[in-house]
């Protein structure tokens, strides 16, 4: 079962986060077709927010497909997100310790390499939008 | 979707002091509303306009359609109120209060409040001015809640709570929530444990309504805005500047965003509901001590910042 976590201080809006919680453990295999996701009043016990936000999250996970909700039983997950890329993301993972390598010889620090990522990924995300 | 409290040109006024001015609000069934405002904004004197406890100086409040101050009967068994520190019957004992709740209201539910009890380990037959703070905050929920209220006004309902109870109590309200889907209005200073819990939000400062709408719409309207120093009023002509600041080499701006951000020179990121917030109440406070500073011209510089909270002090019940 995911357990959700909350960071109020992300400017991520809660609903958000839930969405993103859960596509994150479809990503990387933690949940898989089948998975219940916790109740409404589970989630509540667990992080303490409003249950409208909760269904909410859960509308949209279901609108893009990616669970399903049974009636008086809960909400399944129906579609993984994981099948696609987990096989190259270990090739992908060895490449960019290899590029994390040669950004250290090239003397940048912990904190300059995530700036350059940061800003690299949000310009690819822009133009993926635009 | 209905609208259960509506508020138009709502006004109160204290002697010479305006508590609230001119406040206009719809809160449509089943949010969580959140009224946040530093001291003395006038919080406490909305929550009890909406409970009829006082009557408009101006303007009008209508609860489920009707005044609650002129038709108390058909608005008061339908709405539960909180007062500020929850004020308890301290030698009652908690057993006392659910009977004294039962006999006084019509639509009481016995077995909720009792199963509630139960459920928060609280002795009942304990008065109720020795539990700690944190008991007697969650048994005056359990009473407004045991009421089965359309909707539920709470006063800075967290206030004297350390961060555990505070999170008990709230988990309290959520769980009533997704049973009931009640509206509520809570007030509230402490802005770090809303976000999780309200889907509404309300700005009081300075007796006006700063900001008032959707949780999320809010959160998706407003950015905040990095870039190299620069004179704002060509992004000030598109979208609306809530907070500036400016350093040798960089500009930062929080704005109320009126369609997509397109001026490349500004890194847009996302701003959270406290950044949000106190950028309203930092542009109130700024406009407001600019204000007493033209009304103060000829007095000395050492008594100009008279601000907000002084002034306000007076007025918070």
């Amino acid at each position: 079962m995911i357990e959700f976590h909350l960071d109020t201080r992300s400017g991520v809006a809660p609903y958000l986060q839930i969405v993103q919680q859960v596509k994150q453990a479809l990503h990387l295999g933690r949940l898989e077709v089948g998975d219940q996701l916790p109740t409404v009043r589970e989630v509540i016990a667990q992080i303490t927010i409003n249950p409208n936000t909760v269904f909410k999250a859960y509308r949209e996970l279901e609108r893009e497909g990616l669970v399903t909700s049974r009636q008086g039983q809960g909400t399944f997950v129906q579609r993984t997100l994981a099948s696609t890329s987990l096989a190259s993301q270990a090739a992908l993972r060895q490449s960019l310790l290899q590029w994390l390598q040669s950004a250290y010889e090239a003397g940048l620090d912990g904190e300059s390499v995530l700036a350059l990522l940061l800003s690299t990924f949000q310009e690819t995300q822009k133009e993926e939008t635009a | 979707m209905s609208t259960v409290l509506e508020t138009t040109g709502l006004s109160k006024r204290y002697g010479r002091t305006w508590a609230l001015q001119d406040c206009t609000l719809a809160l449509p069934s089943g949010r969580v509303a959140a009224l946040v405002g530093p001291n003395g904004a006038g919080k406490t004197t909305l929550l009890l306009l909406c409970v009829g406890l006082l009557d408009p100086t101006a303007g009008s409040v209508q609860v489920f359609g009707r005044s609650p101050h002129q038709q108390a009967a058909e608005t008061l068994p339908r709405l539960s109120f909180v007062a500020q520190d929850h004020p308890l019957y301290k030698d009652f004992t908690v057993s006392d209060l659910l009977t004294l709740g039962r006999r006084l209201n019509p639509r009481w539910d016995d077995a909720l409040a009792r199963a509630r009890m139960q459920h928060l380990g609280i002795p009942l037959t304990r008065p109720t001015g020795k539990l700690s703070g944190g008991q007697q905050a969650q048994v005056a929920l359990v009473l407004a809640l045991a009421k089965r209220p359309d909707l539920l006004l709470l006063d800075e309902p967290l206030a004297s709570l350390d961060p555990l109870a505070r999170r008990d109590f709230l988990r309290t309200l959520m769980d009533a929530q997704l049973e009931t889907g009640q509206t509520v209005l809570l007030s509230s200073h402490i802005i770090g444990d809303l976000e999780r819990v309200c889907d509404y939000l309300i700005i009081l400062s300075a007796a006006h309504v700063q900001l008032a709408g959707d949780i999320n719409e809010i959160a998706r309207t407003h950015k905040r805005l990095v870039g190299p120093r620069q004179d704002v009023a060509a992004i000030a002509r598109v979208h609306t500047i809530i907070e500036t600041s400016h350093t040798a080499r960089q500009t930062t701006l929080l704005v109320r965003t009126s369609g997509p951000i397109v001026d490349t020179s500004w890194e847009v990121q996302e701003a959270s509901l406290e950044d949000i917030v106190l950028a309203y109440l930092t542009q109130q406070a700024a406009e407001a001590t600019k204000a007493t500073e033209r009304m103060q011209a000829p007095l000395p510089a050492a008594q100009e910042p008279q601000g907000l909270e002084q002034e306000i002090e007076e007025v918070e019940l």
